[in-house]
């Protein structure tokens, strides 16, 4: 108030600079306040739950494509608020950022409480113990220092400090349950370690997959040209990569007699470090569940299917055999589609090469059945394979510069009346068709290929150390009690001798069940000296 | 190693005959809760006293409680317990014949899955009973398991077959059935929450659930029960998702990677946390903090159901369809 007569206190003006402060400073208390970290939990929770029920773009494109093209303007909407990629939307990151702050700003004021109350002695005893939720007293026949020495004795493993009071009166002030607090802010802070690990993980981290046929080829972890796709973290640029490599000698599943997946496994050949430079080959088993860990990074059998063998035999009698994997379309029967594409040989004009390529393309039956002409599988396992191919020539639109699957032809070649179907046929192991020109496209047989993921992640050593530091904070802190107790030995009035002993308990965390130990601590600090308790 | 037809047979009677005991006793103890006006009268004195007790000085050793008069309602809730027993015992036989008939741990997918979660919550029942005076309350924790059991042993079930390759790992073992105990646990704070929103309703306003709330124990009994299990099951769920991460790293290339199952535990345990924090400020305790609670486990439900059924992740085993 500026309106008496006294100039104002210069310490209490309320400057625009004081203003601020004080704005930051309440800015600061709001955010740190337990009602603002509930609140934003929540947030937390509610924005984590778009991605489990909206496809997202990290685990399925194409699903997230069809996604936003069936939805129309709702879709684009949503992909403008970027729902379908959550987790590293703007919105997921500021909750879990504000978070962090409030985070930081409750744990630094509860860490110098902590360090200063495990300095501090427990608290005095309580003039009026009877008032303690968990009270008990009894008259004994021992002397004072005897009983003092018996319930001494039993707090042992208590952080307890002992007081005289008036009267030769003694009491021991007793508290338990420290590694409460401390599991509290060890949780807490290991679960600040594992989001940063977490996240720096992200940036250092990369998943490649490749698609290696189980014939002994191989796959090298030299770059990302190798792969069929590559996700690396924001700070990988493909170079320097951990070199290792590995070759793929076989697949082999089983199957229960219902046809239903009981195991895979892949024997496999992978050199690193200094088995490269003197060319060094060790085997290992590839599972399912057992990657193979190398040069600090994994090697995963993710997947499986066949890959048919085709020879085109040229008229001029020039051969060319491929084996490319064929896409499983339906994992029970193991039915694959895909194609095939033969580049003539001996061509090197253009133009003439465009109208003379090939793609085998259709379907591939493990366990084949065929129903009037439709070819089906039954079955996983290869037992006399057949495939359905159409035969197409033309120009693939190899040199479009588009980019185009190896498991399908380009639709819009066909379209364009560029690429012609030639034949069509089902065919078995050894049987070929022959075309117009003379040229013989031979079905040779299936092998098998095995889908590997790569994965590497320098930090998810560091994500598993802070979980488990989390889980024992975590145990600790809503398992653990912080009780008090206090014994209070005092000589009984002049004339009656003995001692009266006084035992009162207070539990201090939220709920907690304390009477039964209590009741031990008392019957033991009372029953010790031999006397009758003189009440209850 | 083929399934025995046989123990798997065995199994599917066991379980069918332990869900119609629970149907029973879910009877007896409806029973006991619309006309077991003496016991529940008692139970109130003894659930006050105990409450009292922490209160305020308490004379030691505590007097035995006084047994309350036994109204012929009392006697039926009591056998609903004996019939619960019964129950567990055929309930566990199911879970154990079915893990014999498949050689492998009898938690493969979702019918056995709800199997074993309604056996622990059962279990879970069965131990606070013995600490808190809230029998005639079994009824409505009987509820959920009955419909659980029913929908899984329809709906989901699934003949005895070995599981996917994914599968065979020994963390099926640790991970799952750490899944399997905490969604057990929490069920019972899941009901005992709805019963205290019910109860503290009529207790702020008298004429709210005029006729129902006054059968249920004190707020405080119910607070008590739901918070000291979730205390349980929460560091255990969080053990359950641990275990889960170390799997996926060897399973699927990643510890994380937010698949619809992952994600929506993660929700979960953000929600049991903000529970815990809840209870530790002011302004939330309470009915707020029961709300959460109940929204805690609608996120299992959902986690259970939704995920398994109708979005696709990896974690597609239920085997159903």
């Amino acid at each position: 108030m500026t309106t008496t007569a006294t100039p104002p206190q210069p310490a209490y003006r309320d400057t625009p600079a004081r203003r601020a402060v004080a704005f930051a400073r309440n800015a600061w208390r709001g955010l740190t306040s337990m009602r603002t970290a509930l609140i934003l939990l929540f947030l937390l929770a509610l924005a984590a739950m778009p991605g489990a029920l909206l496809p997202q773009r990290t685990l399925n494109p194409p699903k997230t494509e069809q996604y936003i093209a069936d939805h129309g303007w709702w879709g684009t909407l949503l992909d403008r608020l970027q729902f379908f990629n959550v987790y590293s939307s703007v919105w997921f990151s500021a909750i879990y950022l504000l978070l962090m702050v409030s985070l930081v700003g409750c744990l630094a004021p509860r860490s110098l409480e902590y360090v200063r109350s495990m300095r501090a002695k427990p608290v005095l005893t309580p003039r009026n113990l009877s008032r303690m939720p968990h009270f008990h007293e009894a008259r004994l026949d021992a002397s004072p220092d005897k009983v003092f020495e018996t319930a001494r004795a039993r707090l042992k493993g208590w952080r307890t400090a002992e007081r005289d009071e008036d009267g030769g009166v003694r009491t021991i002030s007793a508290e338990r349950g420290y590694l409460r607090e401390t599991g509290n802010l060890v949780f807490h802070f290991a679960m600040l370690g594992l989001i940063i690990a977490f996240a720096l993980g992200k940036m250092y981290s990369y998943e490649g997959q490749v698609i290696v046929q189980a014939d002994g080829s191989q796959f090298c972890n030299s770059g990302i040209l190798n792969y069929d796709s590559f996700s690396p973290g924001l700070r990988v640029d493909g170079t320097d990569l951990n070199p290792f490599c590995v070759k793929v000698d076989d697949f082999s599943a089983r199957y229960t007699e219902a046809n239903q997946p009981v195991g895979y496994q892949s024997h496999i050949e992978y050199q690193s470090g200094a088995d490269l430079r003197n060319d060094v080959w060790k085997p290992y088993l590839l599972e399912v569940n057992s990657p193979l860990r190398t040069a600090g990074d994994r090697v995963y059998l993710l997947g499986n299917g066949y890959s048919p063998t085709f020879t085109v035999t040229y008229p001029n009698g020039e051969k060319r055999t491929q084996t490319i994997q064929w896409r499983t379309t339906d994992p029970s029967t193991m039915l694959a589609e895909g194609a095939t594409k033969f580049d003539p040989p001996g061509i090197t004009d253009a133009a003439e090469r465009r109208t003379k390529q090939l793609a085998v393309t259709g379907l591939l039956a493990p366990t084949p059945f065929v129903h009037e002409g439709v070819l089906t599988s039954t079955a996983p396992q290869l037992n006399g394979p057949m495939v359905a191919v159409d035969v197409m020539r033309g120009d693939l639109g190899l040199d479009s510069g588009r980019s185009q699957s190896i498991f399908e032809i380009d639709q819009s070649m066909v379209d364009d009346g560029r690429l012609k179907r030639v034949a069509r046929e089902n065919l078995a192991v050894g049987q070929a068709i022959t075309l117009d020109d003379g040229t013989k496209v031979g079905f040779d047989g299936v092998e098998r290929w095995v889908s590997l993921q790569v994965s590497h992640d320098p930090t998810q050593d560091y994500v598993l150390v802070f979980a488990v530091a989390m889980l024992l904070g975590l145990g600790a802190s809503l398992l653990i009690k912080r009780r008090r107790v206090w014994i209070r030995v005092s000589p009984a009035p002049a004339g009656e001798g003995g001692t009266v002993v006084q035992v009162g308990g207070l539990a201090r965390t939220d709920q907690a069940g304390y009477g039964e130990e209590f009741h031990r601590i008392a019957d033991a600090a009372t029953k010790s000296g031999g006397g009758t308790p003189a009440k209850g | 190693m083929p399934v025995n037809e046989t123990l798997s047979q065995y199994s599917d009677w066991s379980y069918t005959t332990a869900t119609a005991i629970y149907v029973l006793a879910l009877v007896f103890f409806l029973i006991e809760q619309s006309f077991g006006a003496k016991g529940r009268l008692a139970a109130e004195r003894s659930g006050a006293r105990q409450l009292v007790g922490a209160g305020a000085p308490v004379e030691a050793p505590p007097p035995a409680p006084v047994r309350p008069v036994r109204g012929r309602a009392e006697r039926i809730g009591r056998m609903g317990v004996s019939l619960t027993v019964l129950g567990v015992l055929l309930h566990v036989t199911a879970l154990l014949l079915r893990g014999l008939a498949t050689h492998r741990v009898p938690w493969g997918n979702m019918y056995e899955y709800i199997m074993a979660v309604t056996f622990i919550a059962v279990v879970t029942w069965l131990v606070v009973l013995r600490k808190f005076p809230v029998r005639h309350l079994s009824g409505f924790m009987l509820l959920p398991v009955v419909i659980l059991m029913f929908v899984g042993g329809t709906a989901l079930y699934t003949v005895a077959a070995p599981v996917q390759p994914a599968l065979q790992s020994y963390w099926l073992w640790i991970h799952v059935s750490a899944a399997i105990i905490s969604s057990g646990v929490f069920m019972v704070p899941g009901v005992a929450s709805i019963c205290y929103l019910i109860r503290s309703a009529h207790e702020r306003d008298e004429r709210r659930f005029a006729r129902f709330a006054p059968k249920l124990p004190d707020a405080a009994v119910l607070d008590r029960v739901a918070y000291r299990a979730t205390v349980l099951a929460f560091p255990l769920f969080t053990f359950g998702v641990l275990c889960g991460a170390v799997w996926a790293e060897s399973a699927w290339g990643r510890f994380w990677g937010w698949d619809p199952k992952e994600t929506t535990a993660f929700v979960a345990w953000v929600v049991y946390a903000a529970y815990l924090h809840s209870r530790a400020t002011a302004g939330w305790r309470g009915t707020r903090a029961a709300v959460i609670n109940v929204l805690g486990f609608a996120v299992m439900v959902f986690n259970l159901f939704f995920v398994n059924l109708v979005t696709t992740g990896l974690h597609s085993y239920a085997g159903v369809g």
